[in-house]
C-alpha cells in the first residue's frame, strides 16, 4: 500500500478492484465503511464516501458498495483504460498535478509505435520486445552532479502538453480506443452503468476530491498483472490522487508477513530493499549500479533512490561480509550469486521438470496446493532428490508422495519433515499491508520438539558450513565470510537481527538513524536499508504502542498516522510519497486532508518525503517523486517488459477474441512455460472449456494451514464451487449436487453452490459468457479430507489452473482460465 | 453517559465496583454485559497480558493473548482483540477469532518425520539425525550444480540445483536471516508467496 488501512477512511470515493476486502479483509474493511457511513463526519472528512465495486462475483463487499459493476474476470485494464479515456476526453484531470507532477510532458522517442496490439520492438520469435524506442528525446549531454551510472540527458519537455510526442498525446491516443463501446464490448459492464461510474469518478480530478483505489490478487494473478494494477495508477496520477491521505494504489496483501518478507527479498530478482539481484556480465559494483539504478533525466530530479544506489548496495554487502568485504574487492559483489534466468516461483518447478532441481527447502507454504497446475507441481517434487518441508503442521507437499493417485513406492524423492514453531511461540516483527512494521512477542514455549525456523535454518547452514571445512568443496570462501554476529549465531535473537537490519555506523558503533546518511565507502552497514531507523539508538521502534486510547497524544495531527504506533517503512512515513499531497506552493490540494505542508521553514504533517526544509519556491527545489529519475510519476515507463502503456489483453485461456485486436489477442510476452521448456502447451478452447473460471478465498480460511482448525473447518467444511442459477438450470445442477469442473490440466470434483451472485456478461455485442467460483482452500490434508477420504480425491482448485506467468511479475494465471462443468 | 471501551470495561471490572455502570438490562431484567464481564474476568483473572499479532492475512490486526503459568506450563486462556490498535480498534475476522485454536493445535507436527526414497511411510527421527543429513544433502547437490563462471566467462557464483521458498508468516527478521544464508549458499531460486 501506499497509504494504510486507516487511511482509507479518507477517501471520498473508493474503486476496488480484483478483491473482496468485506470477507476476505474483514477487520480492514471498516475503515472503508467508515468512510461512507461514519455520521459524525461530511463528505471528505470520513462520511459519505461512495464505494465502487467491479467484481464477477456480487459479494458482501458489493453489498456495501454503492455501484457493483459485474466485470467479466481479467479485463480491468479496459475498465480503468475507458475512466482514463473518459477522464482525457471530457478534461477531467487535475491539470497542475498533471503537468508538474508526471511525466504528461515529456517528449517520447519519435520511432515509438504502438500498431495492432503491439508496441515498437517486437520480436515474435523470442516472445520479448527491444525497448529502444521507448525512450524520451533528449537534450545535451549527461546531466552532471550524479554518481556513476545514475544520470541520462535531460529528456525534453512540452509544458503546453501539445507536442503530439509528448507522453500526455500519446496516452490521449492510446486511451482513445477505450470507448465506452469497447468497455462494455471486453468487461460486460453495460455501457450505461460505466458511464454512471466514469462519472463519479471523474469528479475525482479535483483538488479537493481524493479517492483511493484498492486491490488484491484478482488483479495480480493474471498474465497481465503487472499492467492491471499499472493501469489503476495512471487512472490515479491524471486524477492528482497520489501520495494525498484518502489516495494511492493500495494493496491488499493476503498473508500476515508477506510484505516483511518481500521486502526482505525473499524473491529472486531482488535484494534487500527492493536492490536488484547482479546479472551475469555485472563486474563490479558501478557497473552494477549503472544496470540497475534509476536514471536522473531532469535537473531537478533528486533521484534519491540512484543517487544512493551504491550506498544501500556497500552498506548491505559490508553488513554481510564484514572485514572480508573491502574496497579493494568491490565490498566481496562477486559473493552475490548472479542467475541466468528467471528463477521464480514457477520457475522452480518448471526446472524440477527438467531434471535441473535437485533440492527444495519449503517452509510455510506448500508448493502442491498453491500450484499453479497441482499435477504438474506433483510431478516436479516427484523428480527432486530432496524436500525439506518446515512446518508446524502437514501439508499437501509433506504429503506429496501418498496424495491420491501417487504411487509411493515409484518415488524417490527424500523427504523431510521439521515440525517448526508457530508465530505465537516466537517474537518478531510482521509488517503489515500498509508497511506497518509491529513487533509481537513471544506468548508460549515451543511446542514439543519444535524449534523456530531461523534456529533451524542457522543450525543447518553451521553443518554445512563445518562440512566445507572439513570435506572442501564449491567456492566456500562467501560461508566462511559471512557474518553472524550473534550471541549464539546458531541461536540469533530476532532481536539482534532486527538491530543487524537496521545498520551502524562502523566509526562509532552507533545504530543509524537514517538511510540518508549510508555511505559506500565501508564505514556503514544496513541490513535492508528501507528498515534503517527502525532500529535507532532509542531502540527497537516498531516496538512502540502509543495507540488510540488517546488520540490527543498519539495522533497530533488527527489524521490518523499515529506516528508512535509500530513503525512504518520508510522513515515512519505513513503516506507514501507525500510531497504531491501539497501544491507548488506546498499548500495542501485539501485543507481538510493534508499530508505534509510548508509552514514557511518547514515541512509539517507526516513524515515529509522531501528535504525537510527545502523550499518548495526555490527554483532549484527537487520534483515531488524523488525515487525515480524523471522525479515525476509515470504515466509512461520502460519498466514493464510488455509495454509502456497498459493494454487490455485476454488471458492465455479466453473465451472470445480480443475486440481491440484479435490477431493479437492475448498477452504477446507472457511467459508461456510449458512451450519454452519444448514440453507441450496444455490450454483449452471455448469450444470445449466454454466458461470462464476464476478462484478465490472465503473468509473463514486462509489458504491452507486453517484445515487444521476445526472451528474454522465447521464453518465451511468442504470443497465446492459456485455456479450461475441460470447455468445450472441449463445443466440441471441443484443446489448440493456433486458436479466435476475440468481444465486441459485436470479436475475438480466437488459440491455445487449455484448463486445469483455469479450472473452471465455479454461480451463482444452478444456473447453470454458464464463464470464458475472456485474458492482455493481444499485439498487432500486437514479435518476435513481426512474425515472424506473419498469424497476429497479431487479437492485441489489449483488443479486446474495454467502454467504461465506474467513476463515481469510471472504471476500466475490463477484468476482467469476456461473450464468445463457436469454434473456427477 | 458515553460508551465505555472493552478496554475501559475490563479496567473499571478490575475494581469490581464497574457493575453499577452498565446501564443496559434485558426485559427480564438480567444485566447481561454484566454477567458477561464477570465470565470474562473469571476466564482472564490474575493472567498475564502479551502482545501478539494475528497470523492470517495482512490488515495486521493486533492480538492480547492472556496467557498464566501453571505447573511449570504456560497455558493460553484467551486471545482477543487489542482495542488499542489503530489498525483493528479491537476488532477480529472470524480467522483471528480462533486464532487460540490454531495456537493451540493437537494436530501439531510432533517430532521430525523423515520419508526413504521409495518408502510408503513416515518415520520419526532425531532432531540431528535430519540436520546432518540435510546438510549432507545441500552440499551435496550445491557441489553438483554451482556454476562459478558462465559460458560467456562472467563469475556467476550461483547454485542452480536448489531452490529455498516460503516465509510469508516468518517473522520478518527471520525472513531477512533466510535471504541471508540462502544467497550466501549461492542459491538463486528464493521465493515466497509474494507472486502466488
Amino acid at each position: 500500500m501506499t497509504n494504510h488501512w486507516r487511511d482509507i477512511k479518507h477517501a471520498d470515493m473508493i474503486l476496488i478492484n480484483g478483491a473482496n476486502p468485506a470477507e476476505a479483509h474483514p477487520v480492514g474493511f471498516q475503515w472503508f465503511v467508515k468512510a461512507k457511513l461514519d455520521p459524525t463526519k461530511g463528505p471528505g472528512s470520513g462520511g459519505g464516501a461512495k464505494i465502487i465495486h467491479a467484481d464477477p462475483r456480487y459479494t458482501r463487499t458489493s453489498a456495501l458498495a454503492d455501484k457493483y459493476l459485474r466485470i467479466r474476470t481479467g479485463t480491468d485494464v479496459a475498465y480503468f483504460g475507458g475512466l482514463i479515456n473518459y477522464v482525457l476526453q471530457n478534461n477531467l484531470y487535475h491539470d497542475e498535478y498533471v503537468k508538474n507532477y508526471t511525466n504528461a510532458s515529456f517528449i517520447v522517442n519519435k520511432d515509438f509505435t504502438f500498431t495492432d496490439g503491439l508496441f515498437s520492438g517486437y520480436n515474435k520469435d523470442a516472445r520479448t520486445y527491444a525497448i529502444n524506442t521507448w525512450a524520451y528525446q533528449t537534450e545535451g549531454d549527461p546531466l552532471g552532479g550524479a554518481p556513476t551510472g545514475t544520470t541520462q540527458a535531460k529528456a525534453k519537455r512540452d509544458m503546453t502538453l501539445q507536442d503530439p510526442q509528448t507522453v500526455f498525446q500519446l496516452l490521449k491516443k492510446h486511451y482513445s480506443r477505450y470507448t465506452p463501446e469497447m468497455v462494455e464490448s471486453i468487461s460486460g459492464i453495460p455501457k450505461a452503468d460505466f458511464l454512471e461510474v466514469a462519472k463519479m469518478v471523474g469528479e475525482m480530478g479535483r483538488p479537493d476530491k481524493v479517492m483511493t483505489i484498492v486491490y488484491a490478487v484478482g488483479l495480480t494473478h493474471h498474465t497481465t498483472g503487472g499492467q492491471l494494477i499499472r493501469s489503476g495508477a495512471l487512472l490515479q496520477l491524471l486524477l492528482g490522487n497520489m501520495g494525498r491521505p484518502g489516495g494511492g494504489m493500495n494493496a491488499e496483501r493476503g498473508h500476515a508477513n508477506i510484505q516483511g518478507n518481500t521486502d526482505h527479498a525473499i524473491s529472486w530478482e531482488i535484494l534487500p530493499g527492493y536492490l536488484r539481484i547482479p546479472a551475469p556480465g555485472q563486474k563490479n559494483l558501478d557497473e552494477y549500479v549503472a544496470a540497475s539504478a534509476p536514471k536522473k533525466s531532469d535537473p531537478n530530479s533528486w533521484n534519491f533512490f540512484g543517487t544512493n544506489y551504491k550506498n544501500f548496495m556497500v552498506s548491505l554487502l559490508k553488513g554481510w561480509y564484514g572485514s572480508t568485504a573491502t574496497a579493494s574487492n568491490e565490498y566481496a559483489f562477486d559473493f552475490i550469486p548472479k542467475p541466468a534466468v528467471n528463477s521464480s516461483w514457477m520457475s522452480i518447478y518448471d526446472q524440477a521438470l527438467k531434471g535441473k532441481m535437485e533440492g527444495v527447502i519449503l517452509s510455510g507454504m506448500t508448493a502442491t496446493s498453491i500450484g499453479p497446475d497441482s499435477n504438474q507441481v506433483l510431478q516436479a517434487l516427484s523428480n527432486l532428490k530432496w524436500l525439506v518441508i518446515m512446518d508446524s503442521l502437514p501439508t499437501t507437499s509433506s504429503e506429496f508422495w501418498r496424495a491420491p493417485g501417487m504411487d509411493s513406492a515409484k518415488i524417490n524423492t527424500e523427504v523431510f519433515l521439521l515440525p517448526m514453531t508457530h508465530w505465537i511461540e516466537k517474537d518478531g516483527s510482521f509488517v503489515n499491508s500498509g508497511r506497518w512494521m509491529q513487533w509481537k512477542e513471544q506468548v508460549l514455549p515451543p511446542e514439543g520438539e519444535s524449534r523456530h525456523d531461523h534456529w533451524a535454518l542457522a543450525d543447518i547452514y553451521d553443518r554445512v558450513k563445518t562440512l566445507y571445512k572439513q570435506q572442501g568443496g564449491k567456492f566456500p570462501e562467501p560461508m566462511m565470510a559471512l557474518t553472524l554476529d550473534y550471541k549464539d549465531p546458531k541461536k540469533p535473537e530476532l532481536d539482534e537481527i532486527a538491530k543487524e537490519i537496521n545498520g551502524k555506523d562502523l566509526t562509532t558503533g552507533k545504530q543509524m538513524a537514517t538511510f540518508a546518511n549510508l555511505k559506500s565507502d565501508g564505514t556503514t552497514t544496513a541490513g535492508d536499508w528501507i528498515y534503517t531507523g527502525s532500529y535507532t539508538e532509542d531502540g527497537n521502534l516498531s516496538k512502540r504502542r502509543n495507540g488510540i486510547a488517546d488520540p490527543q497524544k498519539n495522533d497530533p495531527t488527527g489524521m490518523g498516522f499515529y506516528p508512535q504506533w509500530a513503525w512504518s517503512w520508510p522513515l515512519n512515513r505513513r503516506v507514501m510519497y507525500n510531497r504531491a499531497s501539497a501544491d507548488l506552493n506546498g499548500k495542501p490540494w485539501d485543507a481538510k486532508r493534508p499530508g505534509i505542508q510548508w509552514d514557511g521553514s518547514r515541512w509539517q504533517g507526516d513524515v515529509p518525503d522531501y528535504p525537510a526544509t527545502m523550499d518548495p519556491k526555490d527554483p532549484a527545489a527537487w520534483l515531488p517523486f524523488i525515487m525515480n529519475g524523471e522525479g515525476v510519476g509515470r504515466l509512461f515507463s520502460n519498466s514493464m517488459g510488455d509495454g509502456p502503456f497498459p493494454e487490455h489483453y485476454e488471458p492465455v485461456e479466453s473465451p472470445i477474441d480480443n475486440p481491440l485486436h484479435p490477431a493479437n489477442s492475448a498477452d504477446p510476452v507472457a511467459f508461456l512455460y510449458d512451450q519454452a521448456a519444448g514440453r507441450p502447451n496444455r490450454f483449452g478452447k471455448a469450444d470445449q472449456f466454454p466458461y470462464v473460471a476464476t478462484s478465490y478465498r472465503l473468509t473463514e480460511h486462509e489458504h491452507y494451514v486453517t484445515q487444521h482448525v476445526p472451528l474454522l473447518v465447521g464453518l465451511q467444511p468442504q470443497a465446492f464451487v459456485e455456479v450461475p442459477e441460470e447455468l445450472a438450470a441449463e445443466k440441471g445442477i441443484k443446489n448440493g449436487d456433486r458436479v466435476r469442473v475440468s481444465s486441459m490440466r485436470g479436475k475438480l470434483e466437488v459440491a455445487a453452490l449455484v448463486t445469483k451472485r455469479l450472473g452471465p456478461v455479454t461480451l463482444a455485442g452478444n456473447k453470454k459468457t458464464y463464470t464458475i467460483g472456485i474458492p482455493i482452500h481444499w485439498g487432500f490434508v486437514g479435518v476435513s479430507a481426512e474425515q472424506n477420504p473419498k469424497l476429497s480425491q479431487y479437492w485441489l482448485a489449483n488443479a486446474l489452473t495454467p502454467f504461465v506467468g506474467d513476463v515481469g511479475a510471472r504471476t500466475p494465471e490463477f484468476k482467469a482460465f476456461l473450464v468445463n462443468i457436469e454434473k456427477l | 453517559m458515553t460508551e465505555l471501551t472493552r478496554r475501559q470495561l475490563l479496567k473499571v471490572g478490575a475494581g469490581s465496583a464497574g457493575l453499577a455502570l452498565v446501564p443496559f438490562k434485558n426485559p427480564l431484567g438480567f444485566d447481561l454485559r454484566a454477567a458477561k464481564k464477570i465470565q470474562m474476568d473469571f476466564r482472564i483473572a490474575g493472567a498475564k497480558e502479551v502482545h501478539s499479532l494475528c497470523p492470517y492475512c495482512a490488515v495486521g490486526c493486533a492480538l492480547i493473548a492472556y496467557t498464566k503459568e501453571s505447573g511449570g506450563k504456560t497455558q493460553l486462556l484467551q486471545i482477543e482483540g487489542d482495542p488499542d490498535s489503530p489498525v483493528n480498534e479491537g476488532r477480529l475476522c472470524p480467522k483471528g477469532a480462533t486464532a487460540m485454536q490454531l495456537a493451540t493445535s493437537a494436530r501439531r507436527v510432533g517430532k521430525p518425520m523423515y520419508r526413504a526414497p521409495g518408502s510408503t511411510k513416515w518415520e520419526e527421527k532425531s532432531w540431528d539425525f535430519m540436520l546432518d543429513k540435510i546438510a549432507q544433502n545441500i552440499k551435496a547437490s550445491r557441489d553438483n550444480t554451482f556454476v562459478a563462471k558462465d559460458a560467456n566467462g562472467n563469475t556467476v557464483n550461483r547454485t542452480e540445483g536448489i531452490a529455498f521458498a516460503g516465509g510469508a508468516a516468518f517473522s520478518s527478521e527471520e525472513g531477512y536471516f533466510a535471504t541471508k544464508v540462502m544467497r550466501t549458499l549461492g542459491v538463486v531460486h528464493i521465493e515466497q508467496q509474494a507472486r502466488v
